[in-house]
């Protein structure tokens, strides 16, 4: 019967509070929260009023005032009449450009590392083990300043590449190595050069359907469509086609020296290239553990029951280990997102406007805001973190065991 | 983050507190020496020699005040900053005062809440280019990639001369003036822009300084001089009166050679105010009466400390130019004393 549960317990009195297992914890927790906000209050109504007696208010007000200082590169048009707030949107831009770049790289580095660690191979598994530890064993700062510096230094000025005589040469007429930046080429949309790009568009989303019809196929019928050749020729035929009949509707332009530097094509700044590499090279580290761990993680039975099917040891990886180690790799990977996209803020060390730079650097000397300027660069980072690590977990929970 | 949050903020609360102080002058003497903010190196105005000992014309400035108060000019304490940090370290009470060829600013003097007590030196900012580059005129510099110290009012002259000048250029952001040196040596930067007085100090650290030419256009106004917080003004006065009475030293002709016999007294009599044989100038202020005769003694007048460090027999070689006293066609005017 129910009486067993029915029995009252011992009337609650206040005592209990501090005697009863089953109160105590909350009683401290419950403290333990009042100090946490007394404290928090404390420490901003001293500050709000410190700020006040240096006469110093918090105001967003010069957000809207011109910032009066040259940026670049800049993604959006910015000129120095403009606010404090465009400024500061032309380093997030930076700043999340340079984190996009890096992470896609060292999730390239990364995975590449990581497999060939394990390579039966002794010379390339001890090369991939070097790398991993150099790289993640010095700081990221240090690694920025090296590259910065050897680009610096080892590659020539623009100016070298200038007269009849000159001692440097651009690689195909197209690509400029100098110690401010690579110049490459940058297409010239003209007209009809939309139609081109959605055939090329097309293309690609035929190809992306060939496959999956091809494994329908496969799967249903076991019959095998020959993918590839025409996935190859999908890629190419139409575009091209659509490229000749609409009268090559898009130009590249090819960056030449001109005055001090070269203008023209795109210009990809030594800072830039410095922080994306040192980015993507010490975080690539960390990531080829993450996946040599999900790998190791996963059962030797898996790939020899694998092997003993026929498969070959490059798809073992790809449709057998790879699949199940993401489970493993994807959590740390996520952190490893987090701390590059962070670690991007030490852009300040190069010259790279990035968000830092810009709101936090410049911004901030010019007027002095520096309490109003760093709590909105605490906002930005949390927000982009947030962001990184709400996307990273849904992925992350379309990939791991589904429990039923 | 709430780690963040609570470091920032404790950084925040102590870093204020300290700034809410007022008298700085009591805790300058009960501490015994002075903080003193100067540049993190910059042949002339403030670098160590072989000793480590700070020298220059900015250091000149702490060792005054550290004279006038303590009658020893070593009584300082140096905290090199960088432009970066170096109102938020002053409005900390970090330092008590900051001797950084800073310029002069409306929005730097009202709305940072600092005080300039006066003009060390009156600058203007140029451009050094390499010789090989063949400029005349920083108007054919359309395209130039620019070094150029983050933060600072270069910056912003910077950008309104291209602007005006309807042409283009690179920034290229700098943190110090050795890095920007460096950049510039490397070939990061056709160009190096800052206060002329910086370009030929660091022209004249390079291993071959007449490769490199100074732009004859002076494209701002750049007045340099020492500054303290506000709200403290007896403190202010001192730093002032200090800087002044380098400059008073110089136009009535008191020298760290002769200042000792003067002391004892003379003709002149502001010469007599100034260093404390008659009336009680340095009591109005807080100080013993002899301390403008601390601070000639501790490294000379104006004009001396002009020649030793930044002048034309220094490989700085700056003229006096602007800088010269009002009575040598210069801008140089101190208040009288009286």
């Amino acid at each position: 019967m129910t009486s067993i549960s029915d029995v009252p317990g011992p009337k609650f009195h206040l005592g209990m509070l501090l005697n009863d297992k089953r109160y105590r914890g909350y009683t401290f927790q419950f403290f333990a929260l009042l100090a946490l906000v007394a404290l928090f209050s404390w420490l901003i109504s001293n500050a709000v009023a410190n700020l006040a007696t240096l006469g110093k208010d918090i105001s967003y007000e010069f957000l809207f005032e011109p910032a009066g200082y040259d940026i670049s590169p800049q993604l959006i048009p910015f000129e120095s009449t403009d606010t404090h707030l465009r400024a500061a949107f032309v380093g997030v831009l930076n700043t999340l450009l340079v984190a996009f770049l890096g992470c896609v790289t060292a999730t390239i580095i990364g995975v590449v590392v990581g497999v060939l660690r394990l390579s039966s191979n002794w010379l390339v598994s001890k090369l991939m083990a070097v790398y991993v530890e150099i790289f993640r064993n010095i700081p990221v700062l240090i690694w920025i300043l090296i590259i910065f510096n050897v680009m610096a230094n080892a590659l020539p000025q623009p100016r070298a590449f200038r007269g009849e005589d000159a001692q440097a040469s651009m690689l195909l007429d197209a690509f400029a190595f100098t110690n401010r930046g690579v110049y490459i080429p940058r297409p010239v949309w003209l007209d009809g050069s939309a139609v081109v790009v959605t055939v090329f568009l097309l293309s690609l989303a035929a190809i992306w359907g060939l496959k999956k019809y091809a494994i329908k196929q496969l799967y249903s019928k076991g019959r095998e469509v020959p993918v590839l050749p025409i996935s190859i020729g999908l890629f190419f035929v139409p575009t091209l086609l659509a490229y000749f009949l609409l009268g090559q509707p898009v130009k590249l332009e090819l960056p030449g020296i001109t005055g001090f530097n070269f203008s023209g094509g795109i210009r990809i700044t030594g800072p830039m290239i410095a922080l994306w590499l040192a980015l993507a090279l010490y975080t690539g580290a960390f990531i080829a553990e993450n996946v040599r761990a999900g790998i190791l993680a996963i059962s030797k039975g898996q790939a020899e029951a694998a092997a003993s099917l026929g498969l070959r040891p490059r798809r073992i990886m790809s449709l057998v280990i790879l699949p199940q180690a993401l489970r493993v790799i994807i959590p740390p990977l996520i952190s490893q997102y987090l701390n590059l996209t962070k670690n991007s803020s030490l852009a300040a060390a190069v010259g790279y406007m990035d968000i830092t730079g810009t709101l936090g650097g410049i911004t901030l000397n010019q007027t002095g805001r520096s309490f109003e300027a760093v709590l909105l660069l605490m906002v930005f980072y949390l927000l982009i973190s947030l962001s990184i690590a709400l996307v990273m977990n849904i992925y992350n929970n379309s990939v791991k065991l589904k429990e039923r | 983050m709430k780690k963040t949050v609570l470091i920032g903020a404790l950084a925040l609360a102590g870093v204020t507190a300290g700034g809410a102080a007022a008298a700085t002058l009591d805790d300058v003497k009960a501490r015994g020496h002075l903080n003193c903010g100067i540049s993190t190196g910059l042949v002339g105005f403030a670098s160590q020699d072989a000793q480590g000992e700070w020298q220059g014309f900015d250091v000149a400035v702490c060792r005054a005040v550290a004279a006038a108060i303590f009658g020893d000019p070593t009584a300082v304490e140096f905290s090199p900053v960088t432009n970066k940090v170096r109102f938020e370290v002053l409005n900390s009470g970090e330092i008590d005062m900051l001797s950084r060829n800073t310029t002069w600013t409306y929005s730097r003097d009202v709305d940072l809440k600092l005080e300039f007590a006066g003009v060390n030196y009156y600058d203007g900012q140029g451009f050094l280019v390499p010789k090989e580059l063949s400029v005349t005129s920083a108007k054919e510099l359309d395209g130039a990639t620019v070094c150029i110290q983050s933060g600072t009012t270069t910056e912003l002259n910077l950008a309104d001369f291209f602007r005006v000048n309807n042409i283009s250029y690179t920034p290229v952001p700098i943190a110090t003036a050795a890095e920007a040196q460096q950049q510039y040596l490397a070939g990061a930067c056709d160009v190096y822009t800052t206060d002329a007085s910086g370009l030929a100090a660091t022209r004249a650290a390079f291993e071959d300084p007449s490769a490199h030419v100074i732009l004859p256009e002076i494209i701002s106004k750049e007045p340099l001089g020492p500054l303290v917080r506000h709200g403290d003004n007896e403190w202010g006065d001192i730093v002032r009166w200090s800087l002044n009475a380098l400059i008073a030293a110089e136009e009535l002709g008191v020298t760290s050679a002769n200042v000792e016999e003067l002391s004892a007294g003379t003709s002149n009599p502001e010469i007599n105010r100034l260093l404390g044989s008659e009336g009680n100038l340095g009591e109005m202020i807080g100080l013993e009466n002899d301390w403008a005769k601390n601070i000639i003694m501790a490294g000379g007048n104006y004009g001396e400390i002009f020649e030793r460090y930044i002048g034309e027999n220094t490989p700085i070689g700056l003229a006096r130019g602007l800088n010269a006293q009002w009575t040598n066609g210069g801008l140089l005017y101190s208040p009288p004393f009286r």
